[in-house]
């Protein structure tokens, strides 16, 4: 019972065939025996998920409460959390407790949802392998050796061995959607606007959306009507009439146009990846949804755009961080230049101060135009590309990633190489349109592999519908790393 | 277009992120990697091409000018590294 979806959790909840204090306690014992190996969790409060379980008990012994109540949660730790510190898996918040709640943690809080920790990531979210943390890297629930994906990393390998049913993520290239592959989960990135980022340790302000993982399409859904909604704190954040993602979850799939772009099934897919995901489209194709070939020229300056516009933004919002006001400040320094330069050199990691780095120069003087603007240009190229190819679809899928979990360490002195493993996610976060990865088969070495499911924006719900018909009609999303087995 | 050492000083000194010149090297390699993924755009034909800041094309919404927030000082400066009657420390500025 402890390894169910949160719809399962709810009904047992419901029924009283099980608490939340038992279901709580469960997972804590599992946290417990499995972080030491997994590195999941950064920050875990047994105490607190106790009696936010307590809490929830006491609603549904009324018969109250949703869903989500008494439902154990984790949180990524960008992802700001008053009274449990947030760290971004860095060493410059290695202490910081917010005096506040992002909004999406409020959202799920009010669902009755019991937080029991907070997850690993690569640092500042910025990493595709959850190896740049501060706390050290996190493992791949289905082999250790392998990286979980990142940047989400602790919150996908976290639902992948059975930890918390429900994790949130946040996705700026593809990091909550490469990891969920990578981990062998469900991963949904709304649409920018839809979630609000107030709480969320910015990295690329115009790309960084909050998301839902968990096991089952249905329950990502069951998560984001908890997440989504209009904040008068964050100015990106859109008001439109609140919606149910659950409303399409029952209908067909009888006439859906399955847009396949031609430059996702190119060279550079692994073939083990390439077959699984055509016996993906093959059980669509039984299903009811017919293919069609489509062309997406310009997603592939999808990668160079982004470490273009996600450092640039970088360079801007990171600047906060100068040992003032929060964060690290280094033990030595000589003036308030110093200060600076020495507690930013200490407190950031490699990869996050190379961002930083780029960031600065492309909006150095002379420097803008060239890269920034053209950057710019190029996001447009590739949102129109899609605008065109959604007149002829109404989803687009192919691989989420080339390739299924890599080794540790493989591509860690390569940043070129890791940047490529989002080469087919980061194309949303520049639309702004929602995408969805599930599992849909295994590699060669039995390594989960991901299929991502792009919609228009806003249309959330019909992503949501086209995952969880394919999980009725097929059991990838039950597998479970056997090693981790409740 | 290649990165120096140079570059990486300049660039550092603008982030206000101490490099030293042991690692300038490492640093200045691995920044050239990146900016030879990223000049593949200079290639791409983008003449009247409006630039994409962002997903969603809306304006930023106003409010009135009024104050919302209570005062929080205390809390928010339980995490600064260092306070003194309400006042962030910083090594002294002005002589």
């Amino acid at each position: 019972m402890i390894a169910a979806s949160i719809a399962e959790l709810a009904q047992a909840l419901r029924a009283k065939r099980l608490s939340s204090v038992e279901l709580t306690r469960g997972l804590l014992e599992r946290i417990e025996r499995y972080n030491a190996t997994l590195n999941a969790f950064v920050t875990i409060d047994p105490q607190r998920a106790l009696a936010d379980a307590r809490a929830a008990d006491a609603v549904l012994a009324r018969g109250d409460g949703g869903p989500l109540t008494g439902i154990a949660i984790a949180h990524k730790d960008v992802l700001v959390t008053a009274g449990m510190r947030s760290t971004c898996a860095s060493r410059m918040l290695e202490n910081y407790v917010s005096p506040f709640d992002a909004h999406v943690v409020a959202g799920l809080r009010a669902a009755g949802t019991v937080l029991v920790g907070k997850t690993n990531m690569d640092e500042f979210a910025m990493g595709s392998s959850s190896e740049t943390s501060y706390f050290g890297p996190v493992r791949n629930p289905w082999n250790p050796g392998c990286v979980p994906g990142g940047s989400s990393g602790g919150s996908a390998a976290a639902i992948a061995a059975r930890l918390v049913p429900a994790a949130t993520g946040t996705d700026t290239g593809g990091s909550i959607r490469q990891p969920a592959a990578l981990s062998g989960i469900c991963g949904l990135k709304p649409t920018y606007g839809v979630c609000s980022r107030y709480g969320l340790i910015a990295f690329a302000s115009s790309l960084d959306t909050p998301g839902p993982f968990a096991q089952t399409a249905e329950d990502c859904a069951l998560l984001l009507n908890a997440m989504a909604g209009h904040d008068p704190r964050d100015s990106t954040s859109l008001e439109r009439p609140r919606e149910d993602y659950t409303r399409a979850l029952g209908a067909t799939l009888e006439g859906l146009r399955i847009g396949l772009p031609r430059e996702y099934f190119g060279d550079g897919i692994d073939s083990d990846v390439a077959a699984a995901i055509a016996a993906a489209l093959a059980e669509f194709r039984k299903l009811g949804a017919k293919t069609i070939d489509i062309a997406l020229p310009n997603v592939k300056l999808s990668v160079p755009v982004y470490y273009v516009i996600a450092p640039a933004e970088a360079s801007s919002n990171l600047s906060r961080f100068d040992g003032v006001r929060y964060g690290h400040r280094a033990a030595k320094y000589g003036d308030l230049a110093d200060m600076y330069r020495k507690s930013r050199a200490e407190g950031f990691g490699a990869e996050v101060k190379r961002r930083i780095l780029v960031g600065t120069y492309v909006l150095s003087h002379g420097y803008y135009d060239a890269y920034y603007l053209k950057a710019q240009q190029v996001r447009r190229l590739i949102a129109d590309d899609f605008v065109r190819a959604f007149a002829q679809c109404d989803v687009i899928m192919g691989p989420t990633t080339p390739t299924a979990a890599f080794a540790l360490g493989a591509k860690t002195g390569d940043p070129v190489q890791m940047y490529l493993n989002d080469i087919f996610t980061i194309a949303a976060n520049l639309t702004g349109a929602p995408a969805l990865s599930i599992p849909c088969g295994f590699d060669r070495n039995g390594l989960p592999v991901g299929l991502q499911i792009q919609g228009r924006a806003f249309d959330e719900a019909t992503v949501l519908k086209v995952a969880h018909r394919f999980q009725q009609a097929t059991d990838w999303h039950r597998r479970r790393p056997a090693e981790f087995a409740p | 277009m290649t990165i120096s050492v140079a570059d990486v000083h300049r660039i550092a000194h603008l982030a206000r992120i101490e490099i030293d010149a042991s690692e300038a090297d490492e640093v200045r390699a691995k920044l050239d990697a990146i900016f030879a993924m990223i000049n593949e755009l200079a290639a791409i034909d983008t003449v009247g091409v409006v630039p994409m800041a962002h997903a969603q094309d809306v304006s930023l919404p106003l409010r009135e000018d009024r104050v919302t927030e209570a005062d929080r000082r205390a809390l928010y400066q339980a995490d600064a590294p260092a306070v003194e009657d309400g006042l962030y420390l910083v090594p002294k500025v002005i002589e």
